[in-house]
């Protein structure tokens, strides 16, 4: 049986006296794609960003690639370059060019040539289409350009895993599809991938499975078709009945 | 409107007095933003320190100086620091030092903050978005967030630049060369009570708002690269 590459032991996350995370084991194996669904304040963006120690846990452990990362005694960067992470809002830094963007921290933190990292980012910036704008700053670019940017600029760092919080809510309707059709396609070729999202077909389309959250708690989870078609999960079934239209 | 040609008479007569003190005015300005910026990185740097005690101490420090009054801060600078032991007081340091020293700790603390809130305004997403892509702590704060903040610390301390302008005046009070230090030596050399003021009004006005055209240019030029 393979190792999964990233297991969660007993997580909690308390926010001052509030538990939004009350106890979560799973394992994410290497190749899966695991989308997270569940009602807004559940938990499901506080989870993920425990996955790479954006919210230091209350209690309990994430292990990443068999080492420990909650624990303070290991060079947490280190381990954030093997997990990319796209974020609701894009994030992109305003202040570099779209082609710094993507090369800033391969050069800074792994040491890469500039000529090589640029040589790479362009490469990236073609499979988005963007490769023209590679000199622009991300003010020109349109919130699905963003995205993308965002999106393969986590990719530059070569990561095992790549984590989405909602990469496409803050997007407009039309630049939805060209953001989840780059996420769809880095999951066809094998990345490991946990999103959290809202896109409820896209879920279905993507994923091997489908965690589903409420209340700090993994509710249900199992294969598509498990959890959206054959769910026995009264929670469950009442979120569905609400977002699918 | 007689007082008006006597005001401008004056101010031409005596424009040399005047344009010496401007100039000590602005190096005066000049030398504690500079050297209060330097001082203020250091107190911002202590005040964001995870380490309760030493972020305590910085707090202390910027809430006792804009808790204070300016001219008591130079007073104290005046009169008891020079005093304080018989090393400092063998030094026998010019008064100009004490009172630059005075001004230089009482702007660091307002540029302390101006550089705290600058930085926290830099979207937080900025930062996450580094550390997830795992850049160490130093360079997300110098590629990152700094090349941000600077955005919104440079107008801010221009505008500390035009209040130490004014601020300074009150450096007259120990004979230091600037500006309002040009109505003392008007007064009692030439008798002239009122004319001075309004000549050294004028010219204040005049370089607070060139100024602050420059701060708000400053402003507008940073802000398209959003
Ligand atoms: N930094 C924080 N400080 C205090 N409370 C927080 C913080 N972050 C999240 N919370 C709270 O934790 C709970 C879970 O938040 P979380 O963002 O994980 O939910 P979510 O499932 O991602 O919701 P959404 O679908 O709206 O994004 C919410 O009640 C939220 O208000
Ligand atoms: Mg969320």
């Amino acid at each position: 049986m393979t190792k999964p590459l990233i297991e969660v032991k007993n997580l909690t996350k308390n926010f001052e006296s509030i538990e939004v995370l009350k106890g979560i084991n799973e394992k994410i194996y290497p190749g899966e794609v695991v989308s997270i669904l569940g009602p807004s304040g559940s938990g499901k963006s506080t989870l993920l960003r425990c996955l790479n120690l954006l919210e230091v846990p209350t209690s309990g452990q994430v292990i990443f690639e068999g080492v420990d990362i909650t624990d303070k005694k290991i060079n947490l960067a280190k381990h954030r370059q093997k997990i990319g992470m796209v974020f609701q809002h894009f994030n992109v830094f305003p202040h570099l060019t779209v082609l710094e963007n993507i090369t800033i921290t391969p050069i800074l933190e792994k040491k890469v040539s500039k000529k090589d990292a640029e040589e790479k980012a362009m490469n990236l910036l073609k499979m988005i289409g963007l490769e023209e704008k590679a000199h622009e700053y991300p003010r020109k670019l349109s919130g699905g350009q963003k995205q993308r940017l965002a999106i393969v600029r986590a990719l530059a760092m070569e990561p095992d895993v790549m984590l989405f919080d909602e990469p496409t809510s803050a997007l407009d309707p039309e630049m939805v599809k060209d953001v989840l059709d780059v996420i769809k396609k880095l999951a066809d070729d094998g990345m490991t991938c946990v999103i959290v999202t809202h896109e409820m077909g896209f879920a279905k389309q993507v994923s091997d499975r489908i965690i589903f959250m409420d209340e700090g708690i993994i509710q249900e989870q199992g294969t598509p078709e498990e959890v959206f078609d054959h769910s026995q999960n009264p929670r469950t079934i009442e979120f569905l009945s609400k977002v699918l239209y | 409107m007689e007082f008006i040609t006597e005001i401008l008479e004056v101010g031409w007569k005596y424009r040399d007095l005047f344009i010496e003190g401007t100039l000590g005015t602005l190096e005066l300005a000049f030398i504690t933003v500079l050297l209060g910026t330097l001082l203020g990185t250091l107190v911002s740097i202590l005040k964001m320190s995870k380490f309760k005690p030493v972020s305590l101490i910085a707090s202390g420090y910027i809430g006792v100086i804009r808790g204070t009054p300016m001219l008591v801060q130079l007073y104290i600078f005046y009169l008891f620091v020079p005093e304080m032991s018989a090393a400092i007081k063998a030094l026998d340091l010019p008064v100009y030092f004490y009172i630059t020293l005075s001004l230089v700790i009482n702007s660091s603390a307002y540029i302390a903050e101006i550089i705290r809130s600058g930085i926290q305004a830099v979207d937080s997403g900025q930062s996450e978005a580094a550390k997830s892509l795992g850049m160490s702590n130093t360079n997300v704060m110098v590629r990152i967030i700094m090349p941000q903040a600077i955005k919104n610390i440079l107008p801010a301390l221009g505008n500390e630049f035009i209040m130490m302008i004014k601020e300074t005046s009150l450096a007259s009070t120990f004979y230091i060369n600037e500006l309002m230090k040009t109505r003392i030596i008007l007064q009692s050399t030439y008798f002239l009570t009122w004319q001075p003021l309004f000549v050294i009004a004028i010219i204040y006005y005049v370089l607070t708002s060139l100024l602050s055209k420059g701060v708000s240019l400053l402003e507008r030029r940073l802000a398209v690269s959003d």
